[in-house]
């Protein structure tokens, strides 16, 4: 299939980017990365600059390739990373444009490649349980209910990947935060530090430049691993509760 | 000889009594100590947080963007543990007696039996830390089964253990990071280790982003780097997974053993065209519930190829579950290595099901019926149609392994509850490694490596789930105390300086040769280098080798390194984020590796685990080990391929609490 392949070209973060045209001819077995490394090893064979873009497992986990495909983080398919894209979903002759994640707090350092460490520092805020290493008690000691387990594995389950604040008009971040919010409080070992541990990553969250949430829903619909609005919900009872709850404030 | 400083006494005191008399470094002594760990995979991260919560001063280095993407987030299929939960007759001894076997007697009794032992206290930290491990009814853990075992003692998350133990790492590390013990340095590339005096002091890394390279000094250097599975191109690991921080250390002195111990997995998602970046596991914890088969009539093998009968008409009576018949003790829970070279030796017959050749089914069609059954008697449902059935059993199929299945489909496009997957083997986990003694610690003191990066516990081929238990005992429960052994010694000695000549040497080299790559300016791409070699590798040193063919292997690397150096082409500058220059290094470094990986593999004339030499075997085809002559780990010192042929140091293996025996799965 031959394709035409709009592009963001960016030096680094002080430059401006703009679009560039490519033309590549690919297959339909290939997933989306492996066409754009054709496009790569092409425009080395001509002694051009490779686009940058991020990736590493190449199959849905690591959470590292990021790219808006036709306007959507991570292309048009429900559940998928832009990894897992195979051709088969384009046509013959299609123009397909490709753009960096963007909000204000994920800046581009190189075409397609944004700085996400603001989620880590997301999780620096509070984003764990103050468990040292050989403190802790036998794993069968507490028991789980199956649903709670299995529903904080769902939340678990994020890939930080930053599709959801690059989906969202005001690029707030409150589904990956709120997925680990949720993943932590559905679990008894969690639950004691819970009311420092929201107003604490929310905090970081609003410090980072993160926009509000307004509830436009836009994140759930393109998360690639299906995380819930359901969680932001819990985010805002549990932030509810321990801002006016409780004595606690943000550290 | 090498000396592995296995502590006195019987194995089950080794490592207690140990602990207990190892020198300690007190709290104060602690804070004024630096400590460098390259890596935040499971090994690294838990390292660098335990060293953390001990007072140390840690400075942690990754070329992610992230601690949190290490190439660990994808492992799927779970972690051992001798709990013994299920009460089914497991034990520490058992789990240290089914690795050393697993391994085919190549490991060292001593580290085998720690890493079970300290196996049960990863589940319990895991747990406090908030993974969410899968549960049954009454909310108590839930187990399964891998392969080489008649035990059930994995613990998982779905297919996504690796994720939920990483990020429960990397949540401790971010914990730390805010306490300010731990230094996060990502997007950081090592180039070099620093020896002053002999001693590992340092390393020189690059900031990826900018270019710069720095100089960062430490009291001791620990690489928790991962595996090197790259150097063959195609295979399961990540794609930046790579061997150069392992590698600098090797061209500074550390040991490289057993290098041509590498782990070929039975259950991948076979090859589908020449554009192909990297290949995807289907986790072990399917042959679970899989059944592995081809047709056994050539005339249904060309019917399925052709598209002209479907799988799931071919009749029971003729298909051969080869495994089964095979090794009827052990079925479709044999050893990777096992498994592996039976559908190897099955699609060289030419029974492969797929328009290549290479490729065998994983069929859940009995898992269903079973499990259907099961459940609509648990839900009461009286005579229930046979797609009843099936659609209940899918659904337990599916809460077992979904995401897998999921994975399946998107990448091959067809639905594999419906019909059989198409599986091959691929390259996925590498035994061999950097030399460490009982102290996790390499021959150039001051310089430990944990993980996959060492060669310590597999021997000859690892068994499932016990790659994520090793990095964290390791990072979490070994190196924490065992660091102690080294740094006791260093209390009285001072910052160590960046400014040494030392660093500064070490600087220019590395510039040198980022200068050297781009001035080779020549005409073909790093990629177009690193799939030639990781051929050659597959066809010479992948799942069967032979002194010939290993012979012509070394000669076509060699070449194949001189064109590197004559024709690669390294786009853009040095002083940018640039990861073709961070691939070419990389590329590099493997270039010089694989050659390792095939000395290594020409001299060990035996087969054993993963390493099978055609010239080695028995009647039926099964590995031919050589106990009398082979019962060691090779340990090979770099040389100067100008100046010779790298120099083997041994390590001699004796078991004094397991007999060797042929390992048998039948
Ligand atoms: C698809 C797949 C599934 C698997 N499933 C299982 C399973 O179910 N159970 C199991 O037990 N094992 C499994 N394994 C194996 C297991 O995942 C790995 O062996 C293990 O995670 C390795 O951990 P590690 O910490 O040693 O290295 P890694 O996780 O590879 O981490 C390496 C780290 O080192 C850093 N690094 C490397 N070089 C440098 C450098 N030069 N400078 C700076 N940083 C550097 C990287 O950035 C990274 O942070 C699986 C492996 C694969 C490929
Ligand atoms: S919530 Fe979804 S979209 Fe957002 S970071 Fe997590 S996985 Fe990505
Ligand atoms: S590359 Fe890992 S999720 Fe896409």
């Amino acid at each position: 299939m031959k394709l035409k392949l709009k592009i963001w070209r960016q030096k680094n973060q002080d430059s401006k980017g703009t679009f560039e045209t490519y033309n590549v001819e690919a297959n339909e077995h290939m997933s989306f990365l492996e066409m754009l490394d054709v496009l790569n090893e092409d425009l080395i064979s001509k002694k051009q600059e490779p686009v940058v873009f991020e990736h590493d497992c190449r199959e849905g986990i690591c959470g590292t390739c990021s790219m808006v495909i036709n306007g959507h983080p991570h292309g048009p398919n429900a559940g998928t990373t832009a990894c897992q894209l195979h051709m088969r979903y384009f046509n013959d002759g299609d123009t397909i444009t490709v753009e960096p994640f963007r909000a204000a707090a994920f800046p581009v350092m190189k075409d397609l490649a944004v700085d996400r460490s603001a989620f880590d520092r997301i999780i620096q805020a509070g984003g764990y349980i103050s468990v040292n290493t050989g403190q802790a008690v036998d794993a069968n000691a507490i028991p789980v209910e199956q649903v709670d387990a299995a529903e904080a594995f769902d939340a678990a389950t994020c890939i930080g990947c930053g599709a959801c604040v690059a989906a969202c008009p005001n690029a707030s971040a409150m589904l990956f935060t709120s997925a680990k919010v949720a993943h932590l409080a559905k679990l008894p070992q969690g639950q004691v530090e819970e009311q420092q541990r929201v107003l604490d990553m929310v905090k970081q969250m609003d410090d980072e430049g993160f926009g509000r949430c307004s509830n436009v829903t836009a994140c759930e619909a393109e998360c690639p691993k299906g995380i819930s609005i359901d969680n932001i919900a819990l985010l805002n009872r549990k932030y509810f509760a321990a801002s006016i709850g409780s004595e606690k404030q943000a550290q | 000889m090498l000396d592995g400083k296995v502590p006195a006494g019987p194995l089950t005191e080794k490592w207690q009594n140990y602990r207990g008399t190892m020198p300690l470094v007190a709290p104060n002594n602690k804070r004024r100590l630096e400590v460098i760990v390259v890596g935040s995979g499971l090994a690294g991260a838990s390292a660098a947080a335990t060293l953390g919560e001990l007072g140390y001063n840690v400075k942690c280095f990754t070329f992610h963007d992230s601690p949190r993407r290490a190439h660990s987030i994808a492992a799927q299929g779970g972690i051992n543990a001798a709990k013994n939960y299920q009460n089914d007759g497991d034990s520490v001894y058992r789990l240290f007696y089914d690795t050393i076997k697993g391994g085919d007697y190549r490991s060292r009794e001593s580290n085998v039996y720690r890493l079970a032992e300290v196996s049960t206290n990863i589940i319990d930290q895991a747990v406090a830390q908030g993974v969410p491990f899968a549960r049954e009814y009454g909310g108590l853990l839930a187990n399964r089964s891998f392969g080489g075992v008649q035990v059930s003692r994995t613990f998982y998350a779905r297919g996504q253990t690796g994720q939920q133990l990483l990020l429960g790492a990397y949540s401790s590390l971010s914990r730390q990071i805010t306490l300010g013990t731990v230094q996060m340095y990502n997007r950081h590339e090592m180039m070099d280790v620093v020896k002053v005096d002999g001693k590992a002091r340092g390393i020189i890394a690059r900031n990826l982003l900018t270019g710069k390279l720095e100089r960062h000094a430490a009291h001791c250097v620990i690489l928790a780097s991962g595996g090197y599975g790259n150097v063959f191109y195609l295979s399961t690991n990540a794609m930046m997974s790579n061997a150069s921080a392992a590698w600098r250390a090797v061209r500074r002195g550390a040991l490289m053993a057993n290098p041509c111990f590498t782990q070929i997995h039975p259950t991948c998602i076979p090859v589908s065209g020449d554009y192909q970046s990297k290949l995807t596991l289907m986790s072990e914890s399917l042959r679970n519930d899989g059944r592995v088969w081809v047709p056994k009539h050539m005339k249904d093998v060309e019917a399925v190829r052709a598209g002209t009968l479907k799988p799931t008409d071919i009749k029971e009576e003729d298909r051969d579950y080869y495994l089964e018949r095979r090794y009827p003790a052990f079925g479709n829970l044999v050893p990777r290595d096992v498994a592996s070279r039976a559908a190897k030796q099955a699609c060289d017959e030419g029974r492969g099901v797929n328009k290549t050749g290479l490729a065998v089914y994983l069929d859940f069609a009995d898992a269903y019926e079973r499990y259907g059954k099961s459940e609509a008697n648990a839900h009461g449902i009286q005579n229930p149609s046979k797609e009843k059935i099936l659609e209940l059993g899918r659904k337990v199929v599916e809460n077992k392994y979904g995401n897998l299945f999921e994975m399946y489909e998107k990448i091959t496009g067809e639905n594999p509850y419906h019909t059989p997957m198409m599986i091959y083997p691929a390259v996925h986990y590498t035994m061999g490694g950097l030399w460490v003694d009982y102290n996790l610690e390499t021959n150039v003191p001051g310089l430990f490596a944990l993980g996959e990066a060492n060669f310590s516990d597999h021997g000859a081929n690892r068994l499932g789930a016990s790659a994520l238990m090793q990095g964290l005992a390791d990072g979490y429960f070994v190196i924490p105390y065992t660091v102690g052994t080294f740094l006791s010694k260093e209390i009285r000695t001072p910052q160590i300086d960046p400014n040494d000549e030392a660093f500064a040497k070490a600087e220019k080299a590395v510039s040198d040769r980022i200068d050297e790559l781009f001035k080779i300016n020549g005409s073909q791409s790093v990629e177009s280098f690193h799939r030639r070699l990781g051929k050659i590798m597959w066809d010479y040193c992948g799942m069967s080798r032979s002194a010939e063919g290993l012979e012509k292997a070394r000669k076509m690397v060699r070449e194949l390194r001189e064109e590197f150096y004559k024709d690669v082409y390294v786009p853009g500058s040095a002083d940018e984020y640039n990861p073709e220059l961070e691939k070419a290094h990389r590329v590099a470094d493997f270039l010089e590796l694989g050659e390792m990986m095939i000395v290594d593999a020409h001299d060990r004339n035996e087969s054993c685990g993963g390493h099978f030499r055609e010239e080695y075997q028995t009647e039926d085809g099964e590995a031919l080990r050589r106990d009398d002559e082979y019962t060691y780990v090779a340990a090979w010192e770099w040389a100067d391929p100008k100046a010779g042929d790298p120099v083997l140091h041994k390590e001699d293996l004796t078991f004094e609490n397991v007999e060797l025996k042929t390992r048998s799965y039948k």
